[in-house]
């Protein structure tokens, strides 16, 4: 069974009609990202999928009993709020100390258990927010533009974390992403959003689509190309059949 | 014991503190800081709906207070700042209720007590309300306290771990509401907040988690309590008043020492 499924899903916030006629799958394993420019949907479309947000019309199915975990884009601690790293990852139910200690060597940031979430630098603070969602045991890891605000090797190490986890824990991950240079080449399927599905496969299939390259263009080449290109290599193997996963 | 009139104001108070104490960090935490202090100037217009319907002032206060809030959740996100808004509620609240109560036929009301306070004045039944609604906030807090922290870190991360942010909202209006009602006899309608923010930023100062901090917070509170009435007992200063004055001066030196220390340790 899928883990979720969106049939004919649209929302609306305040009169505005922000996403259409959306139908979408992921199925356990799989990586899939949803892509769009800005003020396309995508986070709307990914917040609508987590149960935040319901949907205006059609319908949201999840697996029974499944388990996110999830990843804000950014999250704002009051600096009012005194918190340890222990206890952000015993939120909101209690884990052990040694699952703690492990699921933070896990994600690489093995030594940070002592100190309070205010002094983590943006990379440290996104890896302990991936933590946490690993300590869930969750079947899929929903991530909001999780590497916002990261350089360009912290990216890349980050999105090589994702994927080691998902291979080695099976969970799958669905991430919303406006750098798509970067997280194409991991992933199983792409989705293009721009209010609807404008073009949906393989990451290579919706690089060539012309829909995609509507939306734009011929992309940022330079450094980020030659990150894309590094991974090219790697991700070709997802045997995939995508043609069942297309627009129709 | 209970014969004693300080000794029932130093229970009333101490009561009210401990509820006082952990709600007071969630109104800190989740800027609600103005919306405490509207739905406490609410509760002059309960108090003056309790006098002309003949209701106990603790139900009155308590449900205008419950309405308060629902107004403002209602307004919020209405196309105003949440700081209009509640600025709006908060005064025409109070003021609403200070000329509704100067309608009331035959009664005289001394509206210094509810404005300010009259923690002196606790009877044994105020004890036992006062008592009784705090076990309920302190309650009611402990039992969905994992599930607040998280909604108050992110609503969408609480969603995720299956927890309804909009629940967990309902929870603290409740808290408040029903401490506004026990906290009106203590420190009066314009102070309530105050207690609430206060020995919580007081104890920002002291803490490195938010259990220690809401521990903190309970901890000022009683001894703002316990100073504010030495402070009235012995310079017959207005009670309610001093209690403030003492919390507001513990968060003084604890800022003041947290900076010292913050300093000393960098060399």
């Amino acid at each position: 069974m899928s883990l979720i499924t969106a049939r004919g899903l649209a929302l609306q916030f305040g009169g505005v009609r922000v996403l259409h006629d959306i139908d979408f799958t992921i199925e356990r394993g799989e990586i899939v990202t949803i892509v769009g420019p800005n003020g396309s949907g995508k986070t709307s479309l990914l917040r609508a999928l987590l149960g935040v947000v319901p949907p205006t019309k059609g319908k949201i199915t999840r697996a029974k009993g499944l388990r996110v975990g999830y990843v804000p884009q950014r999250l704002h601690i009051d600096p009012g709020l005194p918190l340890p790293v222990a206890r952000f990852l015993s939120l909101p139910l209690r884990a052990e100390r040694a699952a703690m200690e492990a699921a933070l060597a896990r994600v690489g940031v093995p030594g940070v258990i002592g100190q309070n979430m205010a002094t983590l630098s943006g990379g440290q603070f996104q890896r302990v927010l991936l933590a946490r969602a690993l300590l869930g045991k969750p079947d899929i890891l929903m991530l909001d533009e999780p590497t916002a605000g990261l350089d360009q090797p912290g990216v890349a190490s980050f999105y090589q974390l994702i994927e080691d986890v998902r291979r080695e824990t099976g969970c799958a991950v669905l991430s919303v992403s406006h750098d798509l240079h970067v997280v194409m080449a991991a992933s199983d399927r792409v989705i293009c959003v721009n209010g609807h599905i404008c073009c949906e496969g393989a990451p290579h299939v919706v690089r060539a689509a012309p829909e995609y390259r509507a939306l734009f263009g011929f992309g940022t080449g330079g450094a980020l190309a030659l990150y894309q290109h590094d991974h090219d290599h790697e991700h070709d193997h997802a045997g995939h059949n995508h043609a069942e996963h297309e627009h129709d | 014991m209970l014969d004693d009139f300080l000794t029932r104001a130093f229970l009333a108070g101490l009561a009210v503190a401990l509820a006082t104490g952990p709600l007071g960090c969630f109104v800190v935490w989740r800027r609600m800081a103005y919306f405490g202090d509207a739905t406490a100037h609410a509760a002059i217009l309960g108090v003056a709906l309790a006098l002309g319907f003949q209701i106990s002032i603790f139900v009155g206060t308590m449900l205008i207070a419950l309405v308060m809030a629902m107004v403002v959740s209602v307004l919020a996100g209405r196309g105003w700042a949440m700081d209009t808004t509640l600025g709006v509620l908060a005064h025409s609240a109070l003021a609403f209720g200070l000329v509704a109560v100067s309608f009331l036929p035959n009664v005289r009301v001394d509206l210094t007590a509810y404005l300010f306070g009259d923690i002196l004045a606790v009877s044994r039944f105020d004890l036992a309300v006062i008592a009784g609604g705090s076990a309920l906030v302190l309650g009611l807090i402990w039992w969905r306290w994992s599930a607040l922290l998280t909604a108050t870190l992110s609503e969408d991360l609480a969603h995720a771990s299956g927890i309804d942010p909009a629940r967990e909202r309902m929870v603290l209006t409740l808290a408040l509401a029903v401490v506004v009602a026990v906290a009106l006899k203590i420190v009066g309608a314009l102070l309530i907040a105050a207690l609430l923010i206060i020995p919580a930023a007081a104890a920002r100062n002291l803490a490195s988690s938010p259990e220690a901090m809401g521990v903190a917070a309970v901890g000022i509170g009683g001894v703002s309590v316990w100073g504010g009435l030495q402070l009235s007992l012995l310079q017959d200063t207005p009670s309610g008043p001093s209690i403030v004055v003492v919390a507001a001066l513990i968060f003084g030196v604890s800022t003041f020492g947290a900076a010292l220390l913050a300093r000393l340790r960098a060399r």
